[in-house]
């Protein structure tokens, strides 16, 4: 019912409607209305606090983790509202994945790091699991650094590297959307360039909503920018238009670094 | 802080900008007055002031290039800077046209002009109105003015029309009247280019006012 196959209207991987989310009686999301795009990159800015996280993470339902979250409104998800009680979580987890801030490598080995969603899938055959591994690692452009070590520990990668491997691991399960929350603020620039092109070539095959609090990589790698202010959706539109001519003050303001 | 910095910077950079456009004025003022007054020292003296102006052109370019590369500007501030580094451009090029009309003047020295100067002056007045309400309009970043005085480049194609056709009926009564006249009929040719630079400019300022492109005429 989740899957890329599934009757997506237009393009369009996820539609947000009217969302609301509370942490016990604070409101950090309010009445976000926006759309997703097939194989766009969507980039969330705003100053911290403002519910970049919040919204990334409710996107796949992360935040029912939380007791004290609340939400109300609806999230399609290729035309699926994701809080019906019919949607399985795994399921959803499993065409959506996401990365974090700080890589989080398990403490495996590089193969079994990439291979541990397919096994969790119940993927046990041999081979199989290597091609998922040679494959996931050659999109996340690790391959050529890893392939002569596949059985070495995860912790001996550079943090680049080790960001790159929790995306080979994101791949592993096929998924159809990934969400990336500020991948490359715990990187050195030569990495986060390496990132940043790795976006670049992904979104060819995946949908990608990535938080950042750079602008600068906003405006160089994605197509969709939404800034997000006090858990609102201030503006929401084509990366060049924020960056050029937007239309609302207080978007000008904070891209000029103003406040934030 | 920084910020700060960088903000004073944009507004140091407009300043100078302003201080180009009046070197223009300027230099306009001068180059219609030697014409007129046949004061060849003068005409000169606009040929090296011109120098200044060019000057000025290339200090302004540089630090357009230092603020990109240093403070990566965004929404205004790019739109600002980006404009700044065009409009400088067109003020040059209005610099230089004024050099021509300069060294027409040289080159007609003590001759007796063929015919009263009467439409050049005219369209001097409005490339300078032109100039100065651009000024103010960059400025007080007023969008609606600039749009006003883009418009006024049809009153000085006009005026080019007039001149164009009393030059053309004085080389038919007297082939003597050539030689200047082709001098004439380029000042006037000058000043219609102007009055198009400028309004390049009111079309970079209303970029920055509203981030709308738009095309005067
Ligand atoms: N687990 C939580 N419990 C309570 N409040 C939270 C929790 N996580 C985030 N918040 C609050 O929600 C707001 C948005 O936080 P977050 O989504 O992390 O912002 P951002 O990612 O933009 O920095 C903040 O006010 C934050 O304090
Ligand atoms: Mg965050």
């Amino acid at each position: 019912m989740l899957t890329n196959g599934g009757s997506s209207q237009n393009g369009v991987v996820y539609d947000v409607k009217g969302l609301n989310l509370w942490y016990g009686n604070d409101q950090a999301l309010k009445d976000i209305n926006l759309k997703i795009e097939e194989n766009e990159v969507t980039a969330i800015i705003g100053p911290s606090g403002c519910g970049k996280s919040t919204f990334i993470k409710t996107l796949n339902r992360m935040v029912d983790n939380i007791p004290i979250v609340r939400t109300s409104g609806k999230i399609f998800y290729h035309g699926v509202n994701i809080f019906d009680k019919t949607v399985k979580l795994e399921e959803l987890r499993t065409t959506v994945g996401m990365v974090f801030q700080k890589p989080n490598p398990f403490p495996k080995s590089i193969f079994e790091n990439v291979v541990y969603g397919p096994k969790i899938h119940g993927i046990r055959n041999k081979k199989q699991l290597m091609e998922i591994a040679e494959e996931s690692l050659k999109s996340a452009a690790l391959w050529d650094e890893v392939k002569d070590r596949l059985h070495d520990n995860a912790y001996g990668l550079s943090g680049g590297q080790q960001q790159r491997l929790c995306i080979a691991r994101s791949l592993a399960i096929q998924p159809d959307v990934l969400l990336m929350d500020e991948p490359t603020s715990a990187l050195d620039p030569i990495a986060t360039n390496r990132i940043e092109e790795l976006i670049d070539e992904l979104k060819n095959n995946y949908t990608i909503a990535i938080v950042t609090h750079s602008m600068q990589q906003a405006a160089r790698i994605s197509d969709k920018t939404a800034f997000f202010l006090m858990g609102e959706l201030i503006e929401f539109s084509d990366t060049k238009k924020i960056f050029t001519t937007p239309e609302d003050k207080r978007t000008e303001d904070y891209i000029t670094g103003r406040f934030g | 802080m920084v910020r700060d910095s960088f903000e004073s910077s944009i507004k140091s950079l407009e300043e100078e900008v302003v201080k180009m456009i009046e070197s223009v004025e300027e230099l306009v003022i001068k180059s219609i007055d030697s014409l007129i007054n046949k004061d060849v020292n003068l005409a000169r003296e606009v040929i090296r002031l011109d120098d200044n102006v060019d000057k000025m052109q290339l200090e302004i370019e540089e630090k357009t290039i230092e603020l990109i590369a240093l403070q990566q500007p965004m929404a205004k501030h790019l739109r600002i800077i980006f404009s700044i580094a065009k409009i400088i451009i067109d003020l040059e090029r209005v610099g230089d046209f004024c050099v021509n009309i300069s060294k027409e003047t040289i080159k007609i020295g003590k001759e007796r002009h063929i015919k009263p100067l009467t439409d050049i002056p005219k369209m001097r007045d409005i490339v300078l109105g032109m100039l100065r309400n651009c000024k103010i309009s960059f400025i007080k970043e007023d969008s609606s003015l600039a749009y006003r005085v883009g418009q006024e480049d049809e009153l000085i194609d006009n005026l080019y029309k007039d001149v164009y056709t009393d030059v053309l009926m004085l080389i038919h009564e007297d082939s003597k009247n050539i030689n200047q006249g082709t001098k004439l009929l380029f000042v006037g040719r000058y000043l219609e280019r102007m009055a198009d630079h400028i309004t390049n400019i009111c079309e970079r300022i209303i970029y920055i006012a509203d981030g709308d492109k738009v095309q005067i005429n």
